[in-house]
Order: C-alpha cells, then sequence, then structure tokens
C-alpha cells in the first residue's frame, strides 16, 4: 500500500464525470463525509458513498484536467467550520474559504481560482482576551471562560467546547493572543488538555445545548405587515417564496438591516454575483440604529453564487447555520437568513443526476424533505450549555428565515410544498401585488404563521391600552385586520359585478376600511427614510387609530350618514401620513390626530345631527 | 499544428454527439480533443467523462462520417483555449474563434496575430472583488434609457417571440449604444443558431452604421452543428473579459437566441441519458444559464466593465417556459416584447409593465443622466399604468362615461405609445431628447396629476416642453 508523507494511505482517481470523482485505495479507512484532496491541484472534496472497492466523492471546485491516477488523501475529517473570533464582518464562501482575504493575498485576483489554501480565519490578527474564570474553577462544557470584543457591536464569548469539563488548571492573563495560542487548560480525571479560542465543528452535526424551549418572543422586523399579521419568533422559521421580480431579495435585507437579531448570518446561495457586492456595499455604509456602528460589524456573509461550484453551495446553508449556532451557545439572538433554498435544493438535485439517482418530483432527490427538515429544525430558542456568569441558565436563539424561488411562481413545486411542511410561518409573495407596485408583496390571503398563540403575551405586557378601544390588544387587531381583509376580498368580486354604489353601507364601509389598510398600512417602502422600519408602538397606534375610524364609522353609518361623509374627513389624510412624515420615536402624535379626528366626528354629528332627520324633509 | 500527447485510432461507441473510446492512457478531464478523418477533414471534442474502460468525448461539429476506424483522436492535453487579439474588431469569426467569411461560411486565411490565448471556460469572479454597477449605456431607444435604463455591469435580456422585431431591436441597440463618459466601448455580438438571412442582416446593418471598427462578432448558424452552440458564447465571454478586465474597455455582449443555446443543451443531456427535470431540460438549466449570465460586471478597481443583452424567444410567448423563467430568476431584470402593440405598428412593441431593470435606480439621476429621471420614469410607468385600467373600463361602461381626468389619462396613454414608445429604427435619441419627450408626453395630464414627480421639477420641465 502506498502511503503519504504523515502516514494516511493514498488513494487514485478512477473515474471523473462532472464534480464527481471514484477513488479506489481509501475504501477500507476513509469515515463517510470526510474530506479528501487531490494532492496535485489542491482540490478539497467531500465523500459522499464508500463501496467495496472504492468511494465517490464530490469535488467543492471545477475538475478540469484532472487525470485518472491523480493522487488523493484522507483528511481524516469532515467538513467542519472554524469557529472563533473574526467571523463576524467576514465574507466567506460555502466552505468557508476566506473571499476577502483570496482576494487581497493573490495579487487582488478578481478570479476565484482552484487550489487556493488559506485558512478561513486569521492565525496572525491578535485579539484582546480578558478572563472571566480564574485558575482552580470547575469547568463545564459550554461555560464561558473569558471574552474577546470582536466588533464594537459583539463581544465573543470564548467557551470551553462541548466535551470538555473538569478544574481549570491553567488560563492566562488578560492581554491580545492569536485564535491558536493556548488559552486555558481543563484538568480531568483522565487527562489535562490544552485550549486554544479555536474551535471546530461538523456542518452536519447540530452543536449541542441543554434543552430546547418553546418560542415566546416575536423578532421584530420592523416590517408592519409581519410584525401585525404574520409575526416571527425568535427561534422560529419562516419560508418566504415568490417568483421572480417580487421583491424576495428586499425583505431579506430589509430583515438583516433592521430584524431586532444580534447576529445575523446571511447567505447568499447561488444567487448573482451583484447582489453580493450590493448587499457588501449596503452593510458597510448603514449603521446600526442602535449604535451607530456599521451594521457589518454584527453580519457574517456566506457567498456562493450562481457560478460557483454546485457542490459547495450544497454545504452553504449548513455552514451558516453551523455559525449561527455558535453564536446561539453564547446567548444571543442569531438569524440565519439563506437566499435562496431552491438554489440550494437544486445543487441536491445536480449532484443526485450526476450520481444516476433514481428521482422523485421534478428530478429532485426522494431525500429532499429529510435534508430540508435537518436545516430548518436546526432552528430554536435553546438553554445552552454552560452556565452564564451572570444568571444561572444562558439563552440563546436560532432563528432560520429561508427564501424559496418557485419555478414560474407556482407554489405547488417540490421545493416549495416541502417546505411548507417544516416551516411555521410563511410569506407568500405575490407576482400581482409586486406588478402594481404593493411592497412588500406579502399576500395577505395565502400567507400565515403560527406564531400569535407563543408570543401574544410578550405583546400584552408592552401594549398600553387606548380607552376607546379596550378590548383591543395586539392580537385582537390583527384578527380584527385579517377579517376585513378577508370580507373586502369577498366583496370584491361582487363589486366587479354589480358596482360597488349598490353595496349596502356596511360593506362600503369594509372596502374603504380594507383600501385604507392596504394602502397606509401593508404598503411600506423599503428606500425611505423613515418607512423602512415601524418600531411596535408606531405600529400598534397606526393600526389602531384605523381600527377606531372603523367602529366610529360604523357609528356614524347607523346615525345615517353616509360612507363619503366618512371618506371625506381630514383625518383620512391624516392616517396616509403617518408611514412616512411621522418620525419613529414621535409615535405620540398619532394620539393627536387620533384626538383630532374624535373631535371632526363630533363636531360632523353635531352639524347633522341625526342625518336620518333630513330625508324627513 | 497541433501538439499531440496521445494519439487513438479506434473509436469503441459513437451515440449522437458522443464518441466511446476505450481507456488506455491518462488523458484529462475536460482536455480538447481534435479528430482528423481520412478525407481530411478535422473536428473538435472535448472529454466529459472518464472511467478505467471509456473515455467519452463530446464533438462539436457533427459525427456524421465518422466510422470506429475511420478517423484518428489526437489528445492535446490543454482545455479548450482561444487566441485573442486586437486583430479581432470589425471582423466576424465561428465557435473556435477562427475568422470566416460569412456568405461562404469559409475560414479565412488571415493572420491574426495573438495576444493571449485563454480558457473559454474562465474561473467564477470572487464576489468579493465585485463593484456594485452604477453608470449608464446610452442605446439612443427612449423607453430603454428611460424606463429600464441599462447599466454597465448589468445582464439584461429581451424576451421575445417568433414573429416579434427582437433582430431590428438587436440591431438598433449594438449600432447605437455609447458610453457618454468617452472611455472605449466595443461590443460583441454573438448569434447562436441564427438563420442565414439574419446573419446577413445584421452584419450589413453593422457596416452601414459606420461602427464596424468597434464590434466582434461570433456566428454560429441555424445549420451548424448543435455543440457548437454551447461553446460559442463562452468563446464570446471569455473575448470580453479580456478586452473589459486587461484592457479597460467597456464591452457589451449580445447573446442571440438564448432559447437555441437551451434547446442544445437539452440535446446534449439526452445524449448523455440524464434525468430531465422541467419540459426535458436538464436539472443543471439554472447553473449552466448562470455560467454564461454571471460573467458580467464591474471589478473593483478596474476601469471595465461587461454588459450583456441575452435576446430569447419564448416559445409560445409563455413567460413560464423554463428558459424564460430560468433567465428572469439569474438575470437583472428582463426587456418584454408585446404581439398587441407590435400588431398596432408601434416600435419598439415594449410591455412596459412587464419590463424592468434591475440596476437602474442607483445608476440614474443628476450625475449620469438627468435630475428628474427617477421621477420621471416612475410617473410614466404609474399613469400608464392607470391609462391602461381606463381603457378596460372603456369596454363597460363606454368613452362618454369617463370624466375628465380619465379621458386626460387616455389620452396620455395614446401619446405615450405613439411618441415616447414609438420611435424610428434608426433615430438615436439622447437621455436628454427622451427625457424632454417624456415631459412633453406628461405635460397631457394636469400638473397635480403628477405625484411622483417632485415639485421643482415640475415647475421647471411641465408644460416647457410643449
Amino acid at each position: 500500500m502506498n502511503n503519504s508523507e504523515n502516514g494516511s494511505k493514498i488513494g487514485f482517481i478512477s473515474a471523473i464525470n462532472g464534480s464527481l470523482i471514484k477513488i479506489e485505495g481509501l475504501e477500507n479507512d476513509i469515515q463517510i463525509h470526510n474530506m479528501i484532496e487531490i494532492i496535485e491541484h489542491g482540490i478539497h472534496g467531500e465523500v459522499i458513498q464508500i463501496y467495496k472497492d472504492h468511494v465517490i466523492a464530490q469535488c467543492f471546485e471545477n475538475t478540469e484536467l484532472l487525470k485518472l491516477k491523480d493522487k488523493v488523501i484522507d483528511l481524516k475529517e469532515p467538513i467542519s467550520m472554524e469557529l472563533a473570533p473574526g467571523l463576524l464582518s467576514n465574507i466567506f464562501d460555502g466552505i468557508q474559504r476566506p473571499l476577502e482575504k483570496i482576494h487581497s493575498n493573490f495579487n487582488n485576483s478578481y478570479f476565484l481560482e482552484r487550489g487556493i489554501k488559506i485558512a478561513p480565519l486569521s492565525r496572525d490578527k491578535k485579539w484582546h482576551f480578558v478572563p472571566i474564570k480564574e485558575k482552580g474553577d470547575i469547568i463545564e462544557e459550554g461555560d464561558i471562560v473569558g471574552t474577546v470584543q470582536e466588533t464594537p457591536l459583539i463581544k465573543h464569548m470564548i467557551m470551553a467546547p462541548p466535551g470538555a469539563s473538569g478544574n481549570l488548571s491553567f488560563i492566562v492573563a488578560e492581554g491580545d493572543f492569536t485564535i491558536i495560542d493556548e488559552i486555558y487548560r481543563i484538568k480531568s480525571s483522565r487527562e489535562e488538555k490544552t485550549y486554544n479560542m479555536l474551535q471546530k465543528w461538523p456542518i452536519n452535526t447540530n452543536r449541542p445545548y441543554k434543552k430546547r424551549i418553546r418560542p415566546r418572543e416575536p423578532l421584530i422586523t420592523g416590517l408592519r405587515v409581519i410584525d401585525l399579521l404574520f409575526p416571527l419568533a425568535k427561534g422560529g422559521t419562516v419560508a418566504v417564496p415568490g417568483g421572480f421580480g417580487t421583491g424576495k431579495t428586499v425583505i431579506q435585507q430589509s430583515l438583516a438591516k433592521w430584524s431586532d437579531a444580534d447576529v445575523i448570518i446571511y447567505c447568499g446561495v447561488g444567487e448573482r454575483g451583484n447582489e453580493i457586492a450590493d448587499v457588501l456595499t449596503q452593510f458597510k455604509e448603514i449603521t446600526d440604529p442602535k449604535s451607530g456602528r456599521p451594521l457589518l460589524e454584527r453580519i457574517v456573509i456566506i457567498a456562493n453564487t450562481s457560478n460557483m461550484p454546485v457542490s459547495a453551495r450544497e454545504a452553504s446553508i449548513f455552514s451558516g447555520v453551523t455559525i449561527g449556532e455558535y453564536y446561539r451557545d453564547m446567548g444571543y439572538d442569531v438569524a440565519v437568513l439563506a437566499d435562496s433554498t431552491s438554489r440550494w435544493a437544486e445543487s441536491l438535485r445536480e449532484i443526485s443526476g450526476l450520481l444516476e439517482e433514481m428521482p422523485a418530483e421534478e428530478g429532485y432527490p426522494a431525500y429532499l424533505p429529510s435534508k430540508l427538515s435537518r436545516f430548518y429544525e436546526r432552528a430554536g430558542l435553546v438553554t445552552t450549555l454552560g452556565k452564564s456568569s451572570l444568571k444561572n441558565e444562558r439563552m440563546g436563539s436560532l432563528t432560520i428565515i429561508g427564501s424559496v424561488s418557485p419555478p414560474s411562481g407556482d407554489f405547488s413545486e417540490p421545493v416549495t410544498a416541502t417546505t411548507k411542511r417544516f416551516v411555521q410561518a410563511f410569506w407568500a409573495l405575490d407576482a400581482a401585488l409586486a406588478y402594481s407596485k404593493h411592497y412588500p408583496a406579502i399576500n395577505w390571503l395565502s400567507s400565515y404563521s403560527n406564531y400569535p398563540d407563543y408570543i401574544s403575551d410578550w405583546w400584552n405586557e408592552k401594549d398600553y391600552k387606548w380607552e376607546e378601544l379596550s378590548d383591543m390588544d395586539w392580537n385582537n387587531c390583527r384578527i380584527l385586520v385579517n377579517e376585513i381583509l378577508s370580507i373586502e376580498n369577498e366583496l370584491k368580486n361582487i363589486t366587479q359585478l354589480i358596482g360597488k354604489e349598490n353595496l349596502p353601507e356596511e360593506q362600503q364601509l369594509i372596502l374603504f376600511i380594507g383600501g385604507l389598510i392596504r394602502n397606509s398600512f401593508l404598503i411600506q417602502s423599503a428606500f425611505d427614510n423613515i418607512d423602512c422600519f415601524t418600531p411596535i408602538f408606531k405600529l400598534l397606534f397606526h393600526i389602531k387609530l384605523i381600527i377606531l375610524l372603523y367602529y366610529e364609522g360604523k357609528e356614524l353609518l347607523k346615525l345615517g350618514f353616509l360612507v363619503e361623509d366618512i371618506t371625506r374627513l381630514n383625518t383620512i389624510n391624516d392616517i396616509f401620513k403617518i408611514s412616512k412624515s411621522i418620525p419613529n420615536e414621535e409615535y405620540e402624535s398619532i394620539l393627536k390626530f387620533k384626538k383630532k379626528m374624535l373631535e371632526e366626528i363630533k363636531s360632523l354629528k353635531m352639524m347633522f345631527g341625526d342625518r336620518r332627520e333630513r330625508f324627513i324633509y | 499544428m497541433i501538439d499531440v500527447s496521445v494519439l487513438y485510432t479506434k473509436i469503441e461507441q459513437i451515440i449522437g454527439p458522443l464518441i466511446f473510446l476505450k481507456n488506455q492512457h491518462d488523458i484529462k478531464y475536460g482536455e480538447r480533443v481534435v479528430i482528423q478523418t481520412e478525407n481530411g477533414q478535422t473536428r473538435n471534442g472535448e472529454v466529459i467523462k472518464i472511467n478505467q474502460e471509456f473515455i467519452v468525448i463530446e464533438v462539436f461539429e457533427d459525427t456524421l462520417g465518422l466510422s470506429s476506424n475511420n478517423s484518428e483522436i489526437i489528445f492535446t492535453g490543454e482545455p479548450f483555449k482561444i487566441d485573442i487579439s486586437k486583430d479581432m474588431f470589425g471582423k466576424t469569426f465561428n465557435s473556435f474563434g477562427q475568422p470566416i467569411d460569412i456568405k461562404t461560411k469559409e475560414i479565412l486565411d488571415i493572420n491574426i496575430i495573438t495576444d493571449v490565448e485563454r480558457n473559454i471556460n474562465g474561473s467564477p469572479i470572487n464576489p468579493f472583488a465585485r463593484e456594485y454597477p452604477s453608470d449608464v449605456i446610452q442605446t439612443g431607444i427612449s423607453v430603454i434609457d428611460g424606463l429600464f435604463t441599462l447599466i454597465r455591469g448589468q445582464k439584461l435580456p429581451v424576451f421575445s417571440g417568433q414573429g416579434m422585431p427582437h433582430n431590428k431591436l438587436t440591431s438598433q441597440i449594438v449600432t447605437q449604444s455609447k458610453v457618454l463618459t468617452g472611455e472605449s466601448f466595443l461590443i460583441i455580438f454573438c448569434g447562436i443558431g441564427i438563420i442565414q438571412d439574419d446573419v446577413s442582416y445584421f452584419l450589413d446593418q453593422f457596416e452601414k452604421s459606420g461602427n464596424r471598427e468597434r464590434i466582434i462578432s461570433f456566428i454560429n448558424f441555424a445549420d451548424d452543428s448543435i455543440m457548437e452552440r454551447l461553446i460559442i458564447p463562452r468563446v464570446a465571454l471569455t473575448t470580453a473579459e479580456y478586452f473589459a478586465f486587461e484592457k479597460d474597455m467597456h464591452v457589451l455582449v449580445i447573446l442571440t437566441d438564448v432559447t437555441n443555446y437551451a434547446e442544445a443543451l437539452r440535446e446534449l443531456s439526452s445524449a448523455k441519458e440524464e434525468i430531465p427535470s422541467r419540459k426535458g431540460y436538464p436539472g443543471y438549466l439554472y447553473s449552466d444559464f448562470a455560467s454564461l449570465f454571471e460573467r458580467t460586471g464591474k471589478i473593483r478597481g478596474k476601469k471595465g466593465s461587461i454588459t450583456q443583452i441575452p435576446i430569447l424567444t419564448m416559445p409560445n410567448d409563455d413567460i413560464s417556459h423554463p428558459i424564460a423563467d430560468t433567465a428572469g430568476y439569474i438575470t437583472e431584470g428582463q426587456l418584454v416584447l408585446d404581439r398587441n402593440l407590435h400588431k398596432k405598428g408601434i416600435y419598439p412593441p415594449f410591455e412596459v409593465l412587464a419590463s424592468i431593470s434591475r440596476l437602474m435606480k442607483d445608476a440614474i439621476g443628476k450625475k449620469n443622466t438627468r435630475e428628474d429621471h427617477s421621477d420621471v420614469s416612475s410617473q410614466l410607468l404609474a399613469s400608464y399604468s392607470s391609462a391602461l385600467e381606463v381603457k378596460d373600463l372603456i369596454s363597460i361602461i363606454g368613452e362618454e362615461g369617463l370624466n375628465p381626468e380619465q379621458k386626460a389619462l387616455i389620452k396620455f396613454g395614446k401619446s405615450f405609445e405613439n411618441m415616447f414608445l414609438n420611435q424610428g429604427f434608426t433615430e438615436d435619441r439622447d437621455f436628454e431628447q427622451t427625457l424632454n419627450i417624456a415631459w412633453k408626453v406628461l405635460s397631457v395630464l394636469p400638473s397635480d396629476h403628477l405625484i411622483r414627480i417632485h415639485e421643482n421639477f415640475i415647475n421647471k420641465y411641465y408644460g416647457e416642453m410643449v
């Protein structure tokens, strides 16, 4: 048998087909999903099948000019992420090659050449480590031994990796260290082990936690249609399907910018290169609303564009989620944005096709559902391993927001239909809405969320009631708005036949209020400085004002007023002004609008008294 | 001379465009193969599969005339490369980058000095190295420049159908397009499976325009081998990359017709006995399209850019057909042609409401076009959309039932189609002219209707242009 310098066996390529290679000579020792390297070219791959006399591996790079009998070695570990300070503000490809570093290290080469070997995280950069634990402390797995201020926005907790526990026999004093410098030692009954800041974790294995908890807090997105009607919870999952041109990417980017997650992992999966360029510039320029620092300081970008190798695309969403879990373990609320999971599913299909597997629907492999569920099930609110220095328990959450790109906008296609089974919320983007420039084009009839029950307590604690609407808490608001919108939709069909004027006044009022909700509340501009983000109080006041108008309107109709009397009220203009003209922190001026509205209605009543009398004369 | 690394004389199997050889040598995956037949013909191919038994080669030209033992198969040890040089300007080439006479289709024996040799498959651009596109190209066509501005570094396809004037439009774009900053500009025209008549039409038009010297053409005729359709866009884009990123030029690449390309891909896939996904197209249609369309853009620190206009004809005008649908997901917008407008005699017949240019919002305005551009384009789209709604209303209530505002909209709709959209085939309008026409059309409407335009622009331009 042939052995390489480090003693591991050498195998040989015995067939090549696209990104797949067949290797002989490694089949007896290698573990499935281990990484291999084609020595001469520096190309890496992953073993995906093992047979009696050969193994099959998928290469993460172009296989052009490989030969039969090229030498291959087992790297003896599955594809893993490096986890340590230096992840934030960084941009990686699907297998964690550092794209910025590659660009600067290789003469500003703008093409991604093959076989580039650079460690994902810098081995030279020094980080300022502040110890929390002292020598002699008892350490459990997951305990925070010290911290590093990774970016001005995020403090990186240096945690004892899963499996490490015992007596802290050594820890460095506060100072600057690289991620591979020795930081601490843990002595267990069996051995004493040395640790640095760097952990490696295989992307296809969930990082462990103590227990999972049912989500109970909303992830506030600043998008009104979501926060009111189809909310997402911290630790939850949502799919965002939509045909091309429906604004999927704009929604994903709005969430990255405005949602109240601490850390964002943005995965550009098989999408356009220019989009990544756009995201990168925007995240650098836009500042975090709370701290005024660039948003990029709390973001990790994974970019595997459509023209980069498909096997790395397949890995990329799991890479993203693994990094997400790591920050979750520190006690942060993390959101993983994957744009788009359809491109990921297509990479599965391509590889499955090369393997000549029996396809299920539309060429997708039969294991598409199990792979997808493994991805979405990594979301959750958990009690992490280890104790916190402050509280006894540390909580962290991982939220997954996956966009889906159904061919010709058909939601019955396999990826959309399968995804629906594993997510708790569904924001259906609608081409007709986008066409009429209604953004965000989230269809209020076909979207849904299962989270309201989970999170209504949270909203009730925050809310403060209006005396005029004493029973209207957040949940009742959303129930009523959903009701109005669905009645409006039913009425629309009748309206087309008999004309709006021939409907009873109460139904005309519903049509009017429905239109007001759609045009002043649901439509939201991602490009307006105020409108791009709506905080929760402004949202509640805005919708309550509309609901109050609806109730007052019903009263007026009872008194014999007509819907046109209501549509002529000055207050309608005020309502339209709320989203773009009232600064977000001045939401209390909506109370002035309310006062004005009530006065206007009062004077209307005074002027005409009981309007029914007019008809007597 | 062909560099010989390995030579075979025996073919085991021939299936469609694929030939199978017994594997006896260590040849390289993806290497270029030259096949010489007894009667002196030369064909090209590429290794697409290797295992211990067989080497599978995809032949780019026809396999017609090959038998199991009438040819020599020469392995070059190199990937498919083409020669690129400044001598190419103004000339026409075939799929292999050889200069041809388009009348006889013969390869010309002219000496083109090679500046560089490049692998046609290229490498993906590092997303980090990209610069977000933000500068314009003027096509001289109002509807494009005004409403769907073409941005340097953008890929903006034209979705057309059989019998619609996409060839005319293409030729007008090729002859009129320019960058306004005075930098050098190059057009690469790549015809994929186009018929002889169209080829002559295009090249005549290029000749007439007097801009022939800034156009490089690559032509794969409709009766040329199907497999050549798969390499010709790569040859064209490799050429584009050289001039854009190494010679600082702004390159506009036109690919027509991408539908022919996709069909060739389907044919090869079926010869390879792959599992099809939608309508028989292979599951990797998206990645394959991306490997072409993503070869556009701007690079940090480089002056040049590559912009692409792929033209594709939608079978049965069906925008949800896999070809149009897949392309639409990758490109940055689309320009859709409309059969009804075409029948009405409007040229170019754009289906305005279905078209979009995704990159224009950051590029238009005072710096590159004119201060009022963004407001004007958004107002034109909004008002035209209302005008079309009113038009539907007429069929129910009749023209008499319209109120004055609706009547004004109908009038606006007509002048929008006749003056703004409609344009002569040789009429080259600059941004200034386009926007002035836009104001002329908008001035049909009462000024208080123009809610999407800032007041200062209304004061400055409204009524001025009438």
